[in-house]
């Protein structure tokens, strides 16, 4: 808000039109229509639907199906953001101190986040196939007997493996900028204070890092339910047994390919009241974004 | 002394492994789309150039039927440089516009129409994918530029990182320009937009990048071939792949594959520090 | 060249801060006037009314008769200089000056001309291609003036406009400002917290004291005559000496200090008693009496601080009274000097009310 503005006329309306009008027919109506078809049931070829408040959701959310993928995302989730921001923060704490060559290493680290998630998946899932991938020899070279086709576990490994890589280069760069907006000084009067490198990495830097890690948890967490999807769909497409399947891929595949519209729906809207349950947590680290 | 230098020599240890790490698959995939498919299938991915970058290459992007049905993939790049410019385009122009309404101007339903931008940041496009899908159908947009890049302007991202920059602008400013007798508009185009350049260009790059890379919603939106973009034809190409039949050509998955990944990674890579400050600041 | 009256104006912000309460004034044709007043009494708010950057809650804003409280900033005419200049960043110096011009549609050949001479006047023509980026600060200042100057406006109007500057700079961008607006002949309105910016420039100044205007006049009968207690201590540097007194029919008295020579005061009120620095002096018969606590040498003259023999401030210590000497009067630390002051230079006010009583 700004001390002086211009006063009231219609000229306001005109140019928040195009974002509004936007928001309405691409977002509002297609959210409004989840929510409404989850109370419905169409029959099989859908020619005819019928009110059945709560039923979509028994039927879908209540089903081993919908738990065990719920179960399979919080576990991706918590695997790919820990995972992700630990090396990430390791690999931009020691890019922030090299002298040499520090350019280049940023530019090396950071680059992958130009590459889509699919295209990510691709090439693991080629690195992995059992015809020309090396990593696929090499792991059963060493004697795992691994098979990402048939085995859960080894699948899971696959797409938590890309799905880390793809998410390095993004908290990569708000790590190091993070470090880069703390005061030399700081970190100067803390090398005088302590002589450890080790110990003055968690006592100073990583709480001034504080800020940037709750930052990036929910950014990473939003990534993982989110924008694997295109990895999960490139790799393993939800097998073996919708073991790899997150809500989203769920949602996606009962809704496109099981036609079920009504359990679909009501499966995106539990995930809205997810999203929405994360935004209530990311309100606090967003605040300034929400003064109006 | 000795104990120091350890510490650095392990600190670039970790980055040399850690830049390895990041790029050895698209190099590896580099590396493969030059050989032929037999080397690849008889000796596996290959970690240096051979001899086939032009031929492989040349057949992808220009042979009919070299990856897809009809599809080439030069199509495919045009259709994913329409996607990632009209989507960047389109966002700045309706999020310059939006924020400028959001900051600069006291109207009634304000604050209203904020809580409704403000909503768009909480649910993905991901949760509202098969409404969003039976909406376009139902205005007839399936298979069109518009229908493929309107819905994914509709969240307010760039509006946010646009309001945040006006409100960084001094008050002044639009005083002095009110004294010199600029309406709303001549504001907005002789000065606030010339002084967020910088921000402009950060942000068309980033979402050059996003729109590039999009798939779901391309991927459910598109039916017809002409219209598949690079992200969506290496899926394709790859489930021919594993279909079977007679030799993979694995080859030409990874000359799609690096085709895909290129323009986003130059501009990345040109732009990078405008690109990075863009992302930083945006998330503020 | 225009009048400008203000007619019982107030301002109540929407957040329901009283910034301006009734005031009145009548500007003459060419004339320069001063506020000044404390920070958050209400100068700037008054100044941007008067611009039109501000609405006015109530009472009539005229420009030469002509109400304006509904003319838009532009059509006012009056050119503003704001304390950080404003300038339009991504545009040359010409292009900052010209501007306002384009916008008013004057052609092309007006517009070069206009912005030449204005350039020449502010000697900077030499930087007319130059982003404001590339120019120092007393440059950026010269600039802001500019774009001020060249639309000829009836009315300049300045919001502290110097105080970015570093001093030296500050005098001198001054006297400029005084030279180019007797130049000019451009009735004037400048914004200020620096009582020496207010009194050099002001052909009347007005001290504003919580949105009201508490006296106007020229800035050397607001030194001698003050009407209260505010304009006694806000005009004077250093600032007035305040010594809490009663009167008993014969002496003003303060602690064990008794005071003589005044008349026709009400009996046992809380009065103040204001001496100037420079209308005390050193007199061997004088009836006050000072310990030194330290000399502060100015070149020209020389300020003396010490406590005063029994007076009490309002906390109970001894009283803290400041001296202005010739700089060849030198008295050390330590020294204990006698004081004396002339009557007719002591002001009295009531202590409850502010009112000048004497
Ligand atoms: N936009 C606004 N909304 C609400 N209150 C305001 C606004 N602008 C100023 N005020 C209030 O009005 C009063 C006068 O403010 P003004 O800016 O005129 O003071 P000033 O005399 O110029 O002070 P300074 O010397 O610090 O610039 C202050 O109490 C201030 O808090
Ligand atoms: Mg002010």
């Amino acid at each position: 808000m700004k001390r002086v503005q211009f006063s009231h006329s219609p000229i306001p309306y005109l140019f928040i039109a195009p974002q509004i009008i936007i928001i309405c027919i691409f977002f509002l109506w297609p959210a409004a229509q989840a929510i409404y078809q989850s109370f419905l049931l169409e029959d099989a070829f859908g020619l005819s639907s019928q009110f059945v408040w709560f039923k979509n959701y028994k039927d879908t959310i209540l089903t081993d199906a919908w738990l065990q993928s719920a179960g399979f995302t919080l576990v991706f989730s918590f695997l790919v953001t820990f995972l992700s921001l630990a090396l990430a923060m390791l690999l931009a704490v020691k890019a922030n101190e090299v002298i040499q060559g520090a350019r280049t290493y940023k530019t090396l680290l950071m680059w992958a986040y130009a590459i889509a998630p699919p295209v990510a998946g691709l090439m693991g899932n080629l690195m992995f196939n059992p015809l020309i991938g090396d990593l696929y020899y090499f792991l059963n070279a060493m004697g795992w007997d691994f098979n990402h086709k048939l085995d859960s576990f080894d699948a899971g490994f696959v797409v938590i493996l890309i799905a880390v890589w793809k998410q390095v280069s993004v908290n990569f760069i708000f790590f190091l900028s993070g470090l880069q907006s703390i005061p030399k000084s700081v970190l100067e009067a803390a090398t005088i204070d302590c002589k450890s490198n080790l110990r003055r990495f968690w006592t100073m830097t990583f709480p001034l890092l504080a800020p940037t890690t709750f930052f990036l948890v929910v950014i990473n967490i939003t990534y993982a339910f989110f924008e694997t999807f295109g990895i999960i769909d490139t790799t393993t497409g939800g097998a073996p047994g919708g073991s790899t399947s997150t809500l989203v891929y769920k949602v996606f595949t009962d809704g496109f390919r099981g036609n079920d519209l009504g359990g679909s729906s009501a499966q995106s809207v539990v995930l809205m009241l997810m999203v929405l349950a994360l935004t209530v947590i990311q309100f606090r680290f967003i605040e300034r974004k929400v003064h109006y | 002394m000795l104990k120091l230098s350890w510490h650095a020599i392990s600190g670039h240890l970790i980055l040399i492994l850690g830049a390895i790490f990041m790029t050895a698959p698209v190099w590896v995939a580099f590396m493969s789309s030059t050989h032929s498919a037999e080397t690849l299938f008889r000796e596996g991915l290959q970690a240096w150039p051979g001899g086939h970058f032009f031929e492989n290459y040349n057949e992808v992007l220009f042979v009919e039927g070299g990856v897809m049905k009809r599809v080439t993939a030069s199509m495919m790049l045009w259709n994913s440089l329409l996607l990632g410019i009209g989507f960047a385009i389109g966002k700045v122009v309706i999020s310059t516009l939006a924020a400028y309404a959001i900051v600069y101007f006291r109207f009634r339903l304000a604050t209203p129409l904020f809580w409704i931008i403000f909503m768009t940041l909480l649910l993905p496009l991901e949760v509202r994918i098969i409404p969003s899908y039976e909406v376009v159908a139902g205005m007839g947009l399936l298979d069109t530029h518009t229908g493929l890049i309107l819905p994914l302007i509709a969240s307010a991202t760039g509006t946010f990182y646009f309001r945040q920059f006006y409100k960084s602008v001094p008050e002044e400013l639009l005083e002095a320009a009110r004294l010199d007798g600029a309406n709303a508009w001549q504001f907005f185009i002789d000065i606030l937009i010339p002084i967020s350049k910088t921000m402009i260009a950060a942000i068309l790059i980033i979402m050059f990048v996003v729109g590039w890379n999009q798939y779901l919603w391309p991927l459910i939106m598109t039916t017809n071939e002409d219209n598949y973009t690079l992200v969506i034809g290496i899926k394709q190409i790859y489930q021919v792949l594993s279909e079977g039949g007679e030799l993979p050509q694995f080859q030409k998955a990874y000359a799609l594959t690096i085709l895909a990944t290129l323009p986003p990674v130059i501009v990345v890579l040109v732009f990078q520090s405008w690109f990075v400050k863009g992302l930083v600041e945006s998330e503020k | 060249m225009a009048e400008v009256k203000l007619t019982n104006v107030n301002k109540v912000y929407s957040n329901g801060a009283h910034a301006v309460r009734g005031v009145n004034m009548e500007i003459a044709d060419g004339e320069f006037i001063v506020f000044v007043g404390p920070s958050g009494c209400g100068k700037s708010t008054l100044l941007r009314m008067v611009a039109g950057l501000e609405t006015v809650t109530e009472g009539d804003l005229f420009i030469d008769e002509n109400r304006i409280n509904d003319v838009s900033p532009a059509e006012r005419n009056v050119a503003m200089v704001f304390q950080n200049y404003a300038l339009y960043p991504h545009m040359t110096v010409r292009g900052n000056m010209s501007y306002g011009l384009k916008n008013r549609g004057d052609s092309k050949e007006e517009i070069e001309q206009k912005v030449i001479a204005a350039a020449k006047t502010l000697h900077i023509e030499d930087f007319l291609d130059r982003q404001p980026n590339q120019l120092s600060g007393g440059q950026r200042q010269r600039v802001a003036m500019g774009r001020a100057i060249v639309r000829n406006p009836k009315v300049f109007l300045f919001d502290e406009p110097l105080s970015n500057l570093d001093a030296k700079l500050r005098v001198q961008m001054r006297i400029e400002i005084k030279k180019l607006q007797r130049k000019m002949g451009v009735t004037s309105i400048y914004v200020t917290h620096d009582q020496t910016e207010a009194m050099t420039l002001a052909d009347r100044l007005a001290v504003i004291n919580n949105g009201q205007i508490e006296q106007m006049g020229k800035p050397i009968e607001l030194y001698k005559d003050p009407k209260t207690l505010f304009v006694a201590s806000f005009i004077g540097s250093p600032q007035v000496n305040l010594l809490l007194v009663q009167y008993d029919g014969k002496f003003l008295k303060s602690g064990s200090l008794e005071i003589g020579g005044f008349e026709g005061l009400p009996i046992a009120e809380e009065l103040v008693l204001g001496l100037r620095p420079e209308h005390l002096r050193i007199d061997d018969q004088g009836k006050l009496t000072m310990k030194i606590d330290l000399v502060e040498q100015h070149g020209a003259d020389n300020l003396i601080y010490g406590s005063l023999e029994g007076a009490k401030n309002e906390d109970g210590d001894d009283l803290e009274l400041c001296l202005r000497l010739n700089q060849d009067q030198e008295p050390s630390i330590g020294d204990t000097i006698k004081l004396s002051y002339d009557h007719s230079n002591a002001l009295v006010f009531n202590k409850e009310t502010g009112n000048r009583l004497i």
